[in-house]
């Protein structure tokens, strides 16, 4: 292990997978990211940007026949790409967790979610059922479950949405992962509980330290949540920078585009929404140069060549108009 | 001139459970009063099984309901038979939220949308040709912006987007006065809900249409909506102009609801009103104010009396002990 290296660095990731008749299609594109100590970041999309693709490529749970995974994942500088399944399953259980949007993907019908915590803990400590029982109602309690020992007794089905959540969550930190992988863990919550564990991903990463690798395709989560955001599209990094930065000024068309769609709570609410017209591409219909360039309103002859990632401030953008000198796309609607 | 829809203290209940283990009743909707006037948009909100789809689908008499009235154009049809709703139907009109469950895979877009327009008679009983089918599909496809090309092809060859715009043009092809809207725009992705929440409100200007658009996000509600009613439980507890309510709600339930609402921006501070707990069952709601036991300023009062839905005095009313005062 490396001290100086960052705890999850994800360089060029290509996922590709077959697409019939001896066709491959690539899900993922060069995609790459990097995510430090006691940090929150946002991998947010439209569905389809392959997200959860390169979620799964880090939890080494891409298991689809014929799948090819290119590029290098590694933590703690360790590469995990090439790992042998032993030695992945042992880092899952222990140094990295993942929850979803469904907590029975995670969770199964037929135990109390206190006894399926409890074995967790036993797989990975030297512990008594007493003793993990304890460390489980602790546990629960700590993510805001009330009356955590009764809950413990209960089997998934028995909680409401929201306690299923936690209860999850409680599961995948009982080994203390150093990251955590949330994959669009609110989506199916309402948003008075959404606000519940929104609360408690962010006392994780204060109180525990935590690094919280967040997918969602909800621009308001990643805004109040997130210290640093990557924004996919169609399968390619559009752009990466500090949320505060980011937001202030995104530097793609389709970031800045995307915030002008969605419909503002407060201020002047505008006449018509301004839209992006059409449709994010199939991966395997994927133009050659910049995915968004049929969409994108500043699409021009250089966007026809693929653009790579380039800084611009702190922000890093895969777009032309920077290094041709040209302003920032404006925001349509001025924030109140 | 009557409302053009008015429901008086409405209720849906189901009877949910078995003989085994005996049943209960779950008040989906319980005493809802509200009028839809024509013209407008009144926008439904609330968290998921608060009774928002329930309301809805009474308000069109696709269910039977348990108690109260529905009044449409100012006729009674609450108990109506499907004989008497027949020459109603074309008036009133569903778009749901998952635009593929609503087509029939092995049908052409162009049969899907002319459906209506072949079961349904004119007012005077005459058949519509298929020329005039032919010369309303090509309004249709124009209407809610699809190409004509769209009409020979089959549903699963487009995106989530143009499915709904399919939906929409088969609700609109009889004309309807009144469009219920269930969560239309919630399954999309971001960047093709404007497109759509755009067109809903082209057609709603451009035909007048009178729209109940059911949603859970308050922001796509508060584009679209020109009243809002706020549902907990069952029950409406704040009902009024969308920008009052949205901007200065009465009710705590409705200002926890939209400090609850992450928004896209950064540096805007809103103050959260956090909620403990979750949403109580609708079998056996909180007696007295049903939101007692979440509420942030709930008092003795509040577990004991139900409060009624009342004036505010600026055109909206709230249903609270102890309404917020702005
Ligand atoms: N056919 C049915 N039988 C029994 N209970 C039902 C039935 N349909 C709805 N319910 C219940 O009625 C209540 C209201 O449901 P409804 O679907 O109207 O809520 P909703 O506000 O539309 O929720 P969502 O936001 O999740 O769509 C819920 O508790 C639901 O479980
Ligand atoms: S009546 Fe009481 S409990 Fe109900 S919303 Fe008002 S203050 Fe809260
Ligand atoms: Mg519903």
């Amino acid at each position: 292990m490396d001290a100086d290296a960052p705890l999850l660095a994800v360089d060029n990731l290509t996922i590709t997978l077959p697409a019939g008749r001896g066709r491959t299609v690539d899900i993922v594109e060069n995609v790459s990211f990097r995510l430090d100590g006691a940090e929150i970041m946002g991998l947010v999309g439209e569905s389809g940007s392959g997200k959860s693709m390169s979620a799964l490529a880090i939890m080494g749970l891409i298991d689809a026949p014929g799948a090819r995974i290119a590029g290098s994942i590694r933590f703690r500088g360790r590469e995990l790409i090439g790992l042998d399944r032993r030695a992945l399953r042992a880092l899952r259980g222990a140094e990295i967790a993942m929850i979803f949007q469904d907590p029975m993907t995670a969770l199964t019908p037929v135990h109390t979610v206190g006894w399926q915590i409890d074995e967790q803990l036993r797989a990975h400590q030297p512990l008594s059922r007493a003793g993990a029982r304890a460390r489980t109602v602790e546990l629960l309690g700590e993510m805001g479950v009330p009356d955590p020992r009764r809950a413990a007794d209960r089997y998934p089905h028995q909680l409401s949405g929201g306690l299923r959540q936690r209860a999850m969550i409680a599961m995948a930190l009982s080994c203390n992962p150093s990251l955590l992988i949330a994959d669009e863990p609110t989506t199916a919550l309402d948003v008075t509980v959404q606000a519940q564990i929104l609360d408690l991903l962010r006392r994780l990463r204060q109180d525990f330290g935590s690094s919280i690798l967040l997918i969602t395709h909800d621009m308001g989560v990643v805004a109040e949540t997130c210290d640093r955001t990557t924004v996919l599209y169609s399968g390619n990094v559009a752009e990466h920078g500090p949320t505060d930065a980011l937001f202030r000024q995104p530097a793609h068309p389709y970031t800045a585009a995307l915030l002008d769609s969605i419909p503002p709570l407060r201020g002047t609410r505008p006449r018509r929404l301004p839209s992006i017209p059409g449709a994010p591409p199939a991966p395997s219909a994927r133009p050659p140069g910049c995915p968004f360039q049929p969409r994108c309103a500043y699409g021009h002859v250089a966007c026809e060549t693929r653009p790579s990632l380039l800084p611009i401030g702190a922000q890093q953008v895969a777009c032309v108009l920077p290094a041709e000198g040209r302003a920032l796309p404006p925001r349509a609607v001025l924030s109140a | 001139m009557s409302a053009l829809l008015e429901t008086r203290t409405l209720s849906k209940h189901y009877r949910i459970g078995s003989a085994l283990r005996g049943y209960r009743t779950l008040r989906a909707v319980d005493g809802i009063s509200l009028q839809v006037e024509r013209g407008e948009v009144l926008g439904l909100v609330g968290e998921s099984g608060c009774g928002k789809s329930t309301l809805g689908r009474c308000m069109l008499r696709l269910t039977e309901i348990t108690a109260g009235e529905i009044l449409f154009d100012g006729r009674d049809i609450s108990r109506a038979s499907d004989k008497r709703l027949r020459p109603l139907r074309p008036r009133m009109q569903m778009v749901f939220q998952d635009s593929y469950a609503s087509l029939n895979p092995r049908r052409r877009v162009g049969d899907l949308i002319a459906e209506p327009l072949r079961i349904h008679t004119h007012a005077d009983g005459a058949r519509r040709g298929e020329a005039e089918i032919a010369e309303r599909l090509g309004e249709l496809s124009h209407l809610v912006g699809l190409p004509q090309s769209a009409l020979q092809r089959y549903p699963h060859e487009f995106s989530g987007g143009q499915r709904q715009r399919i939906n929409i043009a088969r609700a609109l092809a009889l004309s309807p006065d009144l469009v219920v809207a269930d969560e239309p725009v919630s399954a999309l992705d971001v960047s093709i809900q404007a497109q759509i929440v755009n067109l809903f409100m082209d057609l709603q200007e451009s035909l007048g249409l009178t729209y109940v658009f059911v949603a859970h996000d308050l922001s796509v509600v508060r584009q679209i909506a020109t009243r809002v009613a706020v549902m907990y439980l069952g029950a409406v507890v704040e009902i009024g102009p969308a920008d009052t309510v949205l901007h200065s709600p009465a009710h705590p339930y409705t200002a926890a609801l939209i400090s609850a609402v992450p928004e896209p921006s950064v540096g805007v501070t809103t103050r959260r009103i956090t909620l403990s707990g979750d949403v109580p069952s609708p079998v056996s709601p909180p007696s007295g104010c049903r939101f007692h036991t979440r509420c942030p300023s709930a008092q003795a009062l509040c577990s004991m009396t139900a409060p009624a839905l009342q004036d505010m005095g600026d055109g909206r009313e709230a249903a609270c002990h102890f309404p917020l005062l702005t």
